[in-house]
Formats: C-alpha cells, sequence, structure tokens
C-alpha cells in the first residue's frame, strides 16, 4: 500500500497544496491499486511548501515545493514503484535536518495524521490518554500530574498550569466552565494555528481532561476571525468526537459530560488577555476587567472557569500518558518540557520548531534555522511580539527558558521569533509594534490610551528625521508611565519593544535623533540618493522608470538625481544593473 | 430609526436572529452573521438588532465599533487583507501597500469608485512564513513584490 499525503495547513494551501492535490487526483486517475490520496496538515516547514509525502513500504519520500506540473511524474513514480524518478524533488539532506532536530509534543501529529478524520488521530493513541483519566484517575490525581510535569501557560505569561486548574477546581459552584484561548494575536506568532489546523483532536482532548480536572461540563473554544481554516476544522472535529462518544453526554460510559461550542472572535489583540476574552465571550467590548477577582473564582458569567492556551492543551494528552516525570525530564529546573516557536523573518529555513527549553537562541536560528537569509548578518530577533522585545546578537547564545528570557527584557511569549538582518532599523521596528499597540490599545486605561500614542508620536517624529534632544529621555519615562499605570498585559508590556531597542540599540537612536541618519538605510526620510558617475553607464533605465522624473542625464553619460524631486522610492537603485545608486 | 440611510431587508436576519436572539452573550455572532448577509452593517440593520435582542443601539453600535472586522460602509467585490504582521513588516509590506495604491488607488479602509476593490490593513494573517502576505476575498497570496500585485490586481480587474 502507498499512502499520497498533501499537506494542507493554511501556509500549504497558500503556497498551492489545494491546486497540486486536484492535480494529483486527475493524475492518478479512478483506477488507483494499492495507492490512497489524502491530506494531512501543517509540516511546519514552511519554506518548502507544498509537501507531498509518500510512504511506501515503511519508507518516508518527502518531496517539496511541489507544483501542479509535477503530478503527472509523481502519479507514474507511484504506478511503476521506480521512486528514483523523483529525487529532484525530494527533501535535501540540510533542510531535512530542520525536522530531525526537533521534539515534537505539542505538534507531535502535525504534518502526520488527517485532521479532517478522527480515526487517524486515534490510531496514534489519540483518546487514550482520556480514557485513562476516566478510568483511572481522580480530578486530583489529574492536578498533581500536571503539578509534576512542571507545565506552564504557553500563551506568554508562563503561569503553572496545575496552579490554575486547581484554584478552579476548589472554587465553589456546580456550573463551571473551561475555555481554550485561541486568539492567537501576535504578529508573527502560528503555533496555535498549527494545532487548531492539523491537530484538532489533540486540542479536544487536552480540554477534556482539563474539564474534568476542574469538574466543568462545558468548553468553550475562542478562536481569531482571522482563521477561518481552522474554525471549519474544529467544528468537523467536534461533531467526529460527539459521535465517536468522546464529547457529549456520559463520555466513554462515565459520569462525567462535557460539550464543545465554539466561539470566533472578531478582531482585537486585547481579547487574548483572559479577561477581555470572557467580556468578548459575553458579547460586550473586550475590555479586562479588574482582578481579583480572578476567572478562577468569578469568570465566565461570573462562574468558576480556566483559561488556558491552545499549546498547553496541546500538552495535557501526552503527559497524561507518558507521566509528569517524563515531561519535566526535559527543560531547565524552572522551565520544563518543550515549547513551539514560529520562526519567520530574514531567515534561511522558516517555520514551526518545537524544542526542549533550556536549548540556546543560537541553536534554533542557526542550526535548525539555518542562519540569515543570503548569509547577512545577524542583528536581533524579536520575540514576544508587541509584549516582547529585540534580542541582540550578543546575547544570541541566552537559554530559552521564561527567567533568562525575562532578564533580557523580552518574554517567552506565545513563541514568535522574528529574525532581523542589519537591513532593519531598531527605531523603526519600535515604531512598528507601538503604531500597533497605539491602535489596539482597549483605551479603558488612562496611561495605556493616551501613553502608547505619544510614544507613537514621538517615534514617528524621530524616524521622519525631527526627533529631539531629549525624545530617548521622554520615551523612558513614558514606558515606566504605562507600566506602572495600565491594567492589563497589554499596557504594562507595551512599552517592551521600545525599552529593549533603547537598551541594545541606543546608538541607532541617537544617529536619527543628532544625525539625522538612518543606520540601517529603511527610514525614507532620512535618506538620500545619488548616482555614482564612475559606475553610471548612462543607460536611461532609472530616468525611465523614475516615477517623478527627478533623474535626468544624457545617453551614455552619468545621470544626476535632483534631491528636490526625489521621492526616496529606491526603485532606480532596484533597477541599477550596474550598483551605481548609492543611498546614504 | 435613523434617517438618511438606505432602508435594508430586515427579513433576511429573521432566522439569525429566532436562534440567537434569546441567548445571552450572543451579540458578537449575531452582528457576524448579519455581516456576511448584508456585507457590512447597516445602521437601520444595526438598529433592528438592537431592538430584537432588548439591548440599545449605542450598545451594539458600541461592540460592533470595538472589533476590526465590522465595517459600517458596503464593501468592494474583491476584499483585499493586507496583513501587517510583524514578519511582513520586516520583509517589506510597505512596499505591498504603496504597490496596491499604485495600482488601484486606494488606502487602508478605502475602496475604489467603480466598487471593485476595498483595501483593509489587518493584523497578522499567520502565514508569516510567506511573507509578505495579502488575501482576497479567502484566498491566500504569498511571497509579494510590488510586481507581483500589479500582476494579481490586474487581473483581478480585467475579471471584473
Amino acid at each position: 500500500m502507498t499512502r499520497i499525503v498533501v499537506g494542507q495547513g493554511s501556509c500549504g494551501i497558500a503556497a498551492g497544496a489545494g491546486k497540486v492535490y486536484a492535480a494529483l487526483e486527475a493524475a492518478l486517475g479512478k483506477e488507483r491499486d494499492g495507492v490512497s490520496l489524502g491530506i494531512t496538515g501543517c509540516i511546519g516547514m514552511c519554506f518548502l511548501e507544498p509537501i507531498v509525502d509518500i510512504y511506501k513500504d515503511g519508507d518516508l519520500h518527502r518531496l517539496v515545493k511541489v507544483s501542479e506540473k509535477d503530478a503527472e511524474v509523481i502519479a507514474e513514480a507511484v504506478r511503476s514503484g521506480d521512486m528514483s524518478k523523483l529525487c529532484s524533488l525530494e527533501i535535501s539532506k540540510e533542510d531535512a535536518e530542520f525536522l530531525s532536530k526537533q521534539t515534537r509534543i505539542a505538534l507531535r501529529n502535525c504534518g502526520i495524521t488527517d485532521p479532517t478524520d478522527i480515526n487517524s488521530y486515534v490510531e496514534r493513541g489519540g483518546y487514550g490518554a482520556i480514557k485513562k483519566v476516566l478510568s483511572e484517575m481522580t480530578p486530583e490525581d489529574v492536578i498533581e500530574t500536571v503539578k509534576v510535569s512542571g507545565l506552564a501557560g504557553r500563551g506568554g505569561a508562563g503561569f503553572p498550569t496545575w496552579f490554575k486548574w486547581n484554584a478552579a477546581r476548589k472554587a465553589k459552584g456546580e456550573k463551571k466552565y473551561l475555555i481554550c484561548n485561541a486568539d492567537e494575536g501576535d504578529p508573527g506568532a502560528f503555533m496555535d494555528r498549527a494545532v487548531l489546523e492539523s491537530d484538532p483532536h489533540n486540542l479536544l482532548e487536552g480540554m477534556l481532561i482539563g474539564a474534568y480536572a476542574i469538574g466543568a461540563d462545558e468548553a468553550v473554544i475562542y478562536v481569531r476571525a482571522e482563521y477561518p481554516l481552522a474554525i471549519v476544522r474544529l467544528e468537523e472535529a467536534i461533531r467526529q468526537a460527539e459521535s465517536a462518544g468522546y464529547v457529549g453526554d456520559n463520555i466513554l460510559g462515565s459520569s462525567f459530560s462535557c460539550r464543545f461550542r465554539i466561539k470566533a472572535g472578531a478582531g482585537a489583540f486585547v481579547c487574548g488577555e483572559e479577561t477581555a476574552l470572557i467580556e468578548s465571550l459575553e458579547g460586550n467590548r473586550g475590555m479586562p476587567r479588574l482582578k481579583p477577582p480572578f476567572p478562577a473564582e468569578a469568570g465566565y458569567w461570573l462562574k468558576p472557569s480556566n483559561i488556558n492556551n491552545v499549546e498547553t492543551y496541546a500538552n495535557v494528552a501526552w503527559i497524561i500518558n507518558n507521566g509528569g516525570e517524563a515531561f519535566a525530564a526535559m527543560g531547565t529546573p524552572t522551565s520544563k518540557g518543550t515549547k513551539v516557536f514560529a520562526l519567520t523573518g530574514k531567515i534561511k529555513r522558516g517555520g514551526l520548531v518545537e524544542i526542549p527549553m533550556g536549548k540556546t537562541l543560537r541553536d534554533v536560528i542557526f542550526d535548525i534555522g539555518g542562519g540569515i537569509k543570503n548569509d547577512a548578518e545577524f542583528k536581533a530577533v524579536q520575540m514576544g511580539g508587541p509584549s516582547g522585545g529585540c534580542i541582540p546578537a550578543e546575547l544570541l547564545d541566552t537559554v530559552i527558558d521564561y527567567k533568562e528570557l525575562s532578564a533580557t527584557g523580552a518574554i517567552m511569549g506565545s513563541g514568535g521569533m522574528v529574525v532581523m538582518d542589519s537591513s532593519t532599523c531598531m527605531v523603526g521596528m519600535a515604531k512598528f509594534f507601538l503604531d500597533f499597540t497605539a491602535k489596539e490599545s482597549c483605551g479603558k486605561c488612562v496611561h495605556c490610551r493616551i501613553g502608547t500614542k505619544r510614544m507613537q508620536e514621538i517615534l514617528i517624529r524621530i524616524v521622519e528625521g525631527k526627533g529631539k534632544e531629549g525624545d530617548i529621555e521622554l520615551l523612558e519615562e513614558l514606558c515606566r508611565a504605562i507600566k506602572d499605570g495600565a491594567l492589563c498585559g497589554l499596557g504594562q508590556t507595551a512599552p517592551n519593544p521600545v525599552l529593549t531597542t533603547i537598551r541594545y540599540f541606543r546608538n541607532e537612536y541617537e544617529a536619527h535623533i543628532k544625525d539625522k541618519k538612518c543606520p540601517a538605510h529603511e527610514c525614507a526620510e532620512l535618506l538620500t540618493f545619488s548616482i555614482d558617475k564612475e559606475k553610471c553607464r548612462g543607460c536611461t533605465l532609472c530616468a525611465s522608470k523614475c516615477p517623478v522624473s527627478a533623474i535626468s542625464g544624457e545617453k551614455k553619460s552619468a545621470h544626476v538625481i535632483d534631491a528636490e524631486k526625489c521621492i526616496k522610492c529606491g526603485q532606480c537603485r532596484t533597477l541599477c544593473r550596474f550598483g551605481a545608486v548609492k543611498v546614504d | 430609526m435613523c434617517c438618511n440611510c438606505k432602508k435594508s431587508d430586515l427579513s433576511l436576519l429573521d432566522g439569525t436572529l429566532a436562534k440567537y436572539a434569546g441567548v445571552p452573550g450572543s451579540l458578537i455572532t449575531i452582528l457576524q452573521k448579519a455581516q456576511e448577509i448584508y456585507g457590512y452593517l447597516p445602521t437601520d440593520v444595526l438598529y433592528h438588532i438592537a431592538d430584537k435582542i432588548g439591548s440599545t443601539p449605542a450598545k451594539v453600535l458600541g461592540v460592533a465599533t470595538f472589533y476590526t472586522q465590522f465595517r459600517f460602509k458596503p464593501v468592494g467585490k474583491y476584499l483585499i487583507l493586507l496583513c501587517q504582521g510583524t514578519a511582513c513588516h520586516v520583509n517589506g509590506s510597505e512596499r505591498i501597500a504603496d504597490a496596491v495604491y499604485e495600482t488601484i488607488g486606494i488606502r487602508d479602509g478605502e475602496t475604489t469608485d467603480d466598487g471593485l476593490f476595498t483595501l483593509t490593513h489587518v493584523a497578522c494573517l499567520g502565514c508569516c512564513s510567506l511573507s509578505p502576505v495579502m488575501m482576497i476575498n479567502g484566498d491566500t497570496y504569498g511571497s509579494l513584490t510590488p510586481a507581483k500585485v500589479k500582476e494579481i490586481l490586474t487581473a483581478l480587474r480585467e475579471n471584473g
């Protein structure tokens, strides 16, 4: 039996996996002796999509960057059994290391099982953990196992999971809710989407175990509206789990009942904060509540509620099956288990990376990610999205651990890792995040609402070359005020991108303010374009393409850019075949 | 009832209201269904929803304006969601926005005069490895360059 599987996560589909699937279906025809065609979710190697896996005689042949045109060749190779015909499509040894160097727990089924088929999950031991829990364990046993494992919240804060479960378990009240935060809002993070799209049953099983532990009979998944495929796959998964008896009343013949519901978010970053998420679930503006009371005492509809992130739940079934000790055996004294990172930006091999805590940033970026695109120089890595910070090259050997990362001024966060090279302006980066938080601030706290706006204005004037002496100090003062004066995590962490870039790249701020220069050559207002007379051949290409006709010169003689007219679009520089356009 | 707006066919919302009006906490779901039906949220529809769920227009509008998903003006045939995530930013999403402007002449939140295109900037679409990315009517286009954007939009415009 030969099994052909096409990776169909959102990334894969965007890269053309749907068309590849259709082409394979046509190429294989109706007579398919011993050959099956199916789908799987996200393999996590986004840089190689679309990916087609062929399982034949116990071997895996992974074909990468497959196009529709390759369908005939693949069908022919599978029919004839001569796989050597596909060697040009097979993944290279170096690229394969991207996966082989990982340790996958939360993502253990991603890219392997068919997310639209519950049997595919069950065949790999799926729903075994909930069986074990219902037949052998009390809720207290479950909480104890999670405590031993050291599992901490993967959404950003890193709060011990068992502690939240225990508080919700002990809270008084008949009715309790278990909620999954799938409002993955950090720009640059997509690990939760991968789990939702690729292994929805693993999430459901983790949530069932959590619901049993705290005594909830209703579970709600709050998913971002920007993830339509995730919602479709989850709906299907819930339907299948219901008919298989894993979800609903008297699960697997026990007295434990739990129903599931999906609620689609409507686009508000602040709803990743748990009390804002609850407000949104109740149909209100997503504005954070004052804590205490914590959701464990009075959450959704003021009933005891427990909220965890997708990746946190995705670890739970594995922990039950393998024991808390096995999970705790990985990592550092203060951070246990594995963490998934979304590796993006100026990186050679971008995608999802799951590794045990305790590895270094260098391991992830250079060993697994293959280093910087075009072998450029590494400048910084942004971790933790708008709540995190930029970590510079000299700290590349920082160990991945909640405490160690916080010491740099960044945070573990949900696991976004955006790599930057020397062409990225760090002041521009800080401005980018302040644009984001100023827009996403819900407006409840004055410091956050007005403070982020004022910081954004200062950063705009710095990148436009209008920065003033004392702006850096003013930014620092505002940062402190916002941290102190904001109610929720959004405001308290909003200054981090600014604080870390000032801490590690103060010279860049000073260059913008004092010298009116952008060292990364990114801030358009601070650039001057000119043509090197020695190099210019007078081909007239730049002059003909300049959108504002700022370039003049005779054919075959050096051209000149009129600085007054130039809008600094950089088109001439991209077009010039002789490298004659200089930027300063 | 509001004045200067066109009258929407409110009966289209009957099914949704029958299902959700009595369920506490369903306002966002109702607004999402209404937007699916009308393409945006017309003022008279918002008043109608407030009336049916026993709330005030102020509360309904307050919730609707809080979330970026909701629109209050009709959108073009092609809704372009341009990703503003970190990875897209690092890989040049600003140049992509400029290319959209150069090709069809609209910026964030605007609709072309012919009613064909609407451009909305969105937070991360989660396809970071393909950055810069845009989504048009649910289809994702990745690894964009200004030239590629022009090609895609021109083809759609010719299709009409």
